[in-house]
């Protein structure tokens, strides 16, 4: 393990700046070099990607190493993989940290199978053993009924990061860092994928990553036309709709609606949930909400047990009566 | 086409919460009592997957699963979907592992079986919910991989996958032989027919040891893990949910949007 050091942060962008995920991995990997009185590194890889590595350096990177590459302008797994490895050879990092994403889910297991090292997927905290000097990672699993805290026993030691459970330090535009260019290598016959489309399905309204209020319907909703109702709901509170995994299976709603441990990881101030029952894979996408608040006509459903205030009855009359009461409170 | 779709057995990961312990001393998951195992949802839908191709353009399926006490019950369940083949790695040698050492072994079986052009898994098995086997047997057996598919038509020996992204999902083509893992927006898996029912009733599941695949066996089961369990824990749920009444459910919902007003949630 000697001749690793390092944390490295592995950087993800939306819409040419760097993705909330990896301002937290930052602020996590910060700490973890501090303890282990070393240094953080970024590594973006892509194409153009101008600008994120002083933005990267902003959010608490040291030295950012960069790979840009009109052959990574999309993620595949066939190129991706080994221009990460042909960088931690180089760099030889300790720790390796990505998001919990649709790229980080496919880059960090196969990276690690490359590099014949181990990876923690989806882990919710992470720490220095302060005797080992290991990282502990701590990550949920069967399906959120349990956590289980690892180590690795191989280097590099590699985790990646569930959405929302880090801190992003304060963006400081004078702090200074060192940007590095490291050439891809690629041997584009290597490559046996090929991206053909990328459909984005547009959601109306805010994001429901980004909303402070989220109204969420379960399978009891029962139809389209009851998922419309919550829609007026969460108009009026400026939230967003979220559901559990059977209105998306049905069709009521879009598959990129679904709160939970396969679906979106959100942790709005309110979360309402209606007629879904709080499976322990659901709670697992939205536990850290700050106030959530049940409506389900079973009252020994578990999602009471995680709830702040519940109302126990049939949602097809509490929430026509709650949603003209909140609008009346909040036109006052 | 020749099909192998990797099938794990697990406890139900949709019993009740409550139903769920763990053993401190040992930090293991007492299954809970009566309550039978299942295949881990996501491996229904790949052998679901592995089906459509077959009912499309023929071909043969061979489920595989690694385990030790496997319930004929359970793991016959791709034999009455329609499957032709069940090979169980079923030897204490293969347990008790982590990501890599499983897929290890996984890999050499099917390097043992020798002719596949696709091999399926499902995006992460419902017990330990880590999604990392499919990119380990395709890294040790050198293939491509997609993960995350819901949609998947085969032409010209290349396969046309789209694959579910955060916002959508993107369409990818890959060369032939390849692995794919299935997520569950590729459609619920069909009800085993009673012929099928039948039929995997009488058909022997082939049993494998380690010393049946070419394997090092340093690298199996517990002697291969990379990773150390410290501990297994129950997260603490904190606070009282506040049950808000009503003389009927039109009140209660009054009394609630009062309440969160009050409580300034709202
Ligand atoms: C590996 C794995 C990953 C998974 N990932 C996710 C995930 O990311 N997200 C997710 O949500 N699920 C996920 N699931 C599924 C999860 O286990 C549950 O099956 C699912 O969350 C249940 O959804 P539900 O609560 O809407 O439905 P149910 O459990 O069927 O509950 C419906 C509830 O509605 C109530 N109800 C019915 N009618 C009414 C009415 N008229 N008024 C009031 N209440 C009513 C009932 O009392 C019941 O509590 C996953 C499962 C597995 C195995
Ligand atoms: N013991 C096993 N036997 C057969 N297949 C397995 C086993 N473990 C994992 N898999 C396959 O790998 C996928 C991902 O598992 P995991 O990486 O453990 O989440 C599962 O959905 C299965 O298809």
């Amino acid at each position: 393990m000697a001749d690793y050091k390092g944390v490295m942060v592995y950087g993800e962008s939306t819409d040419g700046k760097l993705a909330a995920i990896t301002t937290e991995l930052l602020g996590c990997g910060r700490k973890l070099a501090d303890d282990l009185g070393q240094e953080l590194y970024a590594v973006i890889l892509g194409s153009d990607i101008n600008g994120l590595a002083q933005e990267a350096i902003a959010f608490g990177a040291d030295k950012v190493f960069t790979v840009d590459d009109p052959l990574l302008k999309d993620y595949q797994s066939d190129s991706y993989t080994p221009v990460m490895e042909k960088v931690v050879k180089e760099v030889m990092p300790e720790i390796i940290l990505l998001g919990q994403t649709s790229l980080g889910r496919d880059l960090a297991p196969r990276l690690a199978f490359r590099l014949d090292t181990a990876v923690s997927m989806d882990c919710i905290d992470l720490s220095i053993d302060p005797e080992s000097k290991l990282m502990l990672q701590t990550r949920s699993v069967y399906g959120g009924n349990a956590q289980a805290t690892f180590t690795s026993e191989s280097s590099p030691q590699i985790a990646t990061v569930r959405a929302k459970t880090m801190s992003s330090m304060e963006r400081d535009d004078s702090r200074k860092g060192e940007i590095i260019t490291i050439e891809a290598g690629l041997d584009p016959s290597a490559i046996r994928t090929k991206v053909l489309e990328k459909v984005i399905e547009e959601v109306e309204g805010i994001k429901i990553e980004d909303a402070e209020v989220v109204v969420a319907g379960g399978r009891g909703i029962g139809s389209e036309e009851g998922f419309k109702q919550l829609g007026e709901l969460a108009k009026i509170l400026n939230g967003a709709v979220g559901a559990s995994r059977p209105p998306c299976d049905n069709g009521w709603i879009s598959d990129s609606s679904q709160v939970g441990l396969t679906g979106k990881i959100v942790s709005p101030n309110v979360y309402i949930a209606v007629a879904v029952s709080g499976a322990s894979q659901h709670m697992s996408g939205c536990s850290g909400s700050k106030n959530i608040i049940a409506i389900n006509r079973d009252p020994d459903a578990n999602i009471f047990k995680a709830s702040h205030y519940g109302v126990v009855g049939d949602w097809k009359k509490i929430l026509p009566a709650f949603t003209s009461k909140v609008k009346e409170l909040l036109d006052k | 086409m020749n099909m192998v779709v990797c099938v794990k057995q697990v406890i139900d990961p949709e019993a009740p919460p409550a139903s769920f312990k763990i053993n401190q001393s040992d930090n293991t998951v007492v299954p809970p009592s009566g309550i039978p195992p299942v295949l881990s949802p996501f491996d229904e839908n790949a052998i679901e997957a592995a089906l459509q191709i077959k009912d499309a353009q023929g071909g043969k399926i061979t489920a595989v699963s690694l385990g030790i006490n496997l319930l004929r019950d359970v793991v016959k369940k791709p034999l009455s979907m329609g499957a032709d083949d069940l090979i169980l790695l079923e030897d204490e040698a293969f347990v008790n592992g982590d990501s890599l050492s499983t897929a290890y072994a996984l890999a050499m079986a099917i390097k043992k079986i020798g002719e596949y052009d696709i091999i399926f898994c499902g995006r992460q098995a419902a017990d330990w919910d880590a999604g990392q086997v499919g990119s380990g047997i395709a890294e040790i057996l050198g293939l491509p991989c997609v993960t995350l598919a819901k949609k998947i038509d085969i032409t010209n020996g290349k396969a046309r996958i789209e694959r579910v992204t955060a916002d959508g999902y993107e369409v990818i083509e890959v060369s032939l032989p390849a692995l794919i893992t299935v997520s569950n927006e590729f459609g619920e898996p069909r009800y085993p027919t009673i012929k099928g029912i039948m039929a995997a009733k009488r058909k022997q599941p082939i049993v494998w040891k380690a010393a049946d695949i070419e394997s090092e066996s340093s690298k199996l089961g517990a002697t291969g893990r990379r990773t150390k369990l410290l501990k297994l824990f129950q997260p603490v749920r904190e606070g009282e949910c506040e049950i808000i009444e009503g003389e009927s459910p039109e009140e209660a919902a009054v009394n609630l949007a009062l309440k969160l007003r009050e409580a300034k949630v709202i």
